[in-house]
């Protein structure tokens, strides 16, 4: 996955030359997770630039190159650091466009690596999806593999609207088939069907689009429920109408997060499918997301806070109920 | 003091200046009367700073600034009828009704800003000072503040960014002693502000505020140094307004005294009396910039009335920039329509019907004394605000 996002970046800024990028720790030191390596090589201190640690001023610096006609991809080291920067992410960044009536564009990319996990504790192991998703304005992608990966960071590096690009640290490693062709971009507002089946829907996002697809096989394998699995890609513009379609087919939905359950992703989610699918619906819609908690450090207690592959199995036995 | 510039510069300032303090008297007239809501701040005796500062920066400049910009937009040759439509929420307003006092703009004059949050404009100047430098332009960003937003955390962040990266940019203080209603020795420690960036590499110098002359020298420096040096400097000007923070500002924090006691500096009398003194202008032009600030301003007011309300099926527009096969992103969950937006380019019939209900509360509110935000539990400015004597009666 690290490569590709490179890749990504490193193709669009040979495409056009008022792409740059800046964060903490971006240029020398090649990344907190060496995501930005081999770019300062490429395109020098000009365009590949280190930041100080000041996230609401890195953001705003890049709001304002934006609207003076550059393509900042801003990276914030860590979901967790734009906290710091909600100010320009949100009065900024997402209101300029719509507050100056157009006459001021924000095409600026925010990447920013989260998720929990790695026994970083309360500060560093936010997921924060659904805090993004609810500014009118942004963007948010949030790709699960190296193929969307690439192609979605080059499509928000492409559009004129503020993206906040939302990557999960977990999956920095991943594997999978990328494309070499330089200008394939994924348009945002399609989801991708993983697996197709009758029985139930399933919906997870980043992380949580690996962990439905192993409980949709454990469903398969050892209860004989056919899941299929959604993975929307970008929660703005959200692919709802295959989500819609898949619920209307299966009558049961399951959506998979790993951030807080109130006011969430899958209680967004959940709401639109119960509006607009009630009459589908066999079963209430089940949500597997993380605890209500702040991820505890100790790993036996953080794993208790994290939604896994058979938290999900259950939830889709659930809604199940009294048809199997 | 610096000298005065020929007959037909020091006409220009004059002109400004008169026209911003008119265009700012008459804009609480028409607050008072309802016809401008939400907050009003107004600059009336800041005019020498704003003016100054605008009259010596070159068209490709960037200037951006706070929530107290009606004056900056005016003097950066934005038409006042816009403004003054903004202020009324109108289409024809610089940001089409959706900004408001405290958010006005026109990129066409590279007036970048209109910023409700102190503070909030100083990363993205050191950005548009970024984008200049970056694509080898010449063109320098004038960033202006208020005393209070020197101790926001973006001013040391940007102040450091600037130095760091030697972007062509120059900040300015409009210290007019109090952030809100708290005097700056009660605010900030350090009470000498052009001090303040020192440590970050920035020097600073402190100016009269109230003589444009003495701005238009400074700010000329200071925008040499960021164009052709590259070294960002901070300029603190010492100024002074008349009227409350905003417009529900009962002003307890200062005594009368001391606001009549800047009266006596005003930064227009006191240039006009120059250059009648100098024999630069005489009494025949002054009455022709009072005049013409007149006419203009009332112009405005006429315009801003018969400028229509925003079209209801604008409400989502501009929220996103749309691709040619893209829909309007923004979707309306607030009913249980079948989702459409992210597929068309209108707004479907469900959202319109909800706008429409909602616009027609607007109509209960017309004419009369404006609501106090402040009383009415959306805001805290303030208490009471000034009602105008057309409305005491009324009351």
């Amino acid at each position: 996955m690290r490569e590709a996002l490179r890749d990504a970046m490193a193709e669009e800024m040979r495409r056009d030359e008022a792409v740059l990028v800046m964060g903490e720790d971006v240029a020398v030191f090649q990344g907190a997770f060496k995501v930005t390596e081999g770019l300062l090589d490429e395109f020098g201190e000009r365009r590949v630039r280190d930041t100080p640690i000041s996230e609401n001023t890195i953001v705003g610096a890049g709001v304002g190159a934006a609207m003076g006609g550059l393509r900042p991809i801003v990276e914030l080291m860590t979901v967790n650091f734009s906290l710091l920067a909600l100010d320009q992410i949100i009065n900024h960044a997402a209101a300029i466009p719509y507050m100056f009536n157009g006459q001021a564009r924000v095409p600026m990319v925010i990447r920013m690596p989260g998720g929990g996990g790695h026994q970083l504790g309360p500060t560093h192991s936010h997921s924060f999806e659904a805090l993004f998703l609810q500014v009118p304005g942004l963007l948010v992608a949030c790709p699960s593999t190296p193929a969307d990966g690439k192609a979605l960071l080059k499509a928000a590096i492409r559009d004129d609207n503020p993206v906040i690009f939302i990557e999960h640290e977990s999956l920095y490693g991943a594997r999978g088939e990328v494309s070499d062709n330089s200008d394939e971009v994924l348009r945002f507002g399609e989801a991708a069907v993983r697996r197709e089946g009758d029985d139930v829907t399933i919906v997870g996002i980043l992380k949580m689009a690996h962990t439905a697809a192993d409980a949709a096989q454990t469903l398969a394998d050892k209860h004989g429920v056919e899941a299929e699995v959604i993975d929307p890609r970008t929660l703005r513009p959200l692919d709802l109408d295959t989500i819609l379609a898949s619920v209307r087919r299966t009558n049961r939905a399951v959506i998979v997060e790993e951030g807080w359950p109130h006011g969430g992703v899958g209680a967004n989610l959940a709401t639109l499918i119960t509006e607009q699918a009630f009459d589908y619906l066999d079963a209430p819609v089940q949500r597997v997301t993380g605890a209500d908690v702040h991820m505890p450090y100790s790993r036996r207690l953080e794993q208790a806070a994290i939604p896994h592959e058979e938290h999900v199995v259950k939830a889709a036995l659930a809604a199940l109920e009294g048809s199997l | 003091m610096a000298d005065l510039p020929d007959a037909s510069t020091s006409y220009e300032l004059l002109a400004r200046m008169a026209l911003i303090r008119r265009f700012e008297e008459e804009a609480g007239r028409q607050y008072q009367r309802a016809k401008a809501g939400g907050f009003l701040h107004l600059a009336i005796g800041e005019e020498a700073t704003i003016v100054g500062t605008t009259s010596v920066m070159r068209e490709e400049d960037y200037l951006i600034g706070t929530y107290r910009t009606h004056g900056h937009a005016i003097a950066r040759g934005t038409d006042p009828k816009r403004v003054m439509a903004e202020l009324f929420g109108r289409v024809d307003g610089t940001s089409g009704g959706r900004g408001g006092s405290m958010h006005i703009f026109d990129a066409e004059r590279r007036f970048m800003g209109g910023y409700g949050i102190v503070g909030g404009n100083l990363p993205i100047a050191a950005g548009l000072a970024l984008s200049s430098d970056f694509k080898g332009e010449d063109a320098v960003t004038v960033c202006m503040f208020g005393d209070g937003a020197s101790n926001a955390g973006n001013f040391g962040e940007t102040m450091n960014l600037a130095a760091l990266w030697s972007l062509p940019i120059l900040f300015l203080v409009e210290n007019n002693l109090y952030g809100m209603g708290t005097s700056v020795e009660r605010h900030s420690a350090h009470t000498d502000l052009s001090k303040k960036a020192e440590g970050y590499g920035i020097p600073g110098r402190r100016i009269d505020g109230m003589d444009v002359t003495a701005v238009r020298e400074s700010v000329a420096e200071g925008v040499r140094l960021a164009r052709e040096e590259r070294r960002p400097t901070l300029i603190e000007a010492f100024t002074y307004r008349y009227r409350g923070h905003s417009a529900a500002d009962p002003e307890v924090y200062r005594e009368r005294e001391e606001v009549d006691e800047w009266r006596q500096k005003d930064p227009i009398e006191s240039f006009a009396r120059r250059c009648i003194d100098a024999g630069v202008l005489g009494e025949r032009e002054l009455q022709e910039v009072r005049d013409k600030a007149e006419a203009t301003v009332l112009a405005a007011v006429e315009f801003a009335e018969a400028s229509d309300e925003p079209p209801l099926d604008t409400l989502y527009e501009n929220l996103y920039v749309l691709g040619e096969d893209e829909g309007w992103y923004a979707v309306d969950e607030r009913s249980p329509e079948p989702h459409r937006g992210e597929h068309e380019s209108e707004m479907p019939d469900a959202a319109r019907e909800l706008a429409e209900a909602g616009a027609a509360y607007a109509e209960q509110q017309d004419d009369g004394p404006r609501p106090n935000p402040a009383t009415h539990g959306d805001a805290q400015e303030g208490t009471e605000p000034e009602v105008a004597d057309e409305f005491k009666a009324a009351d």
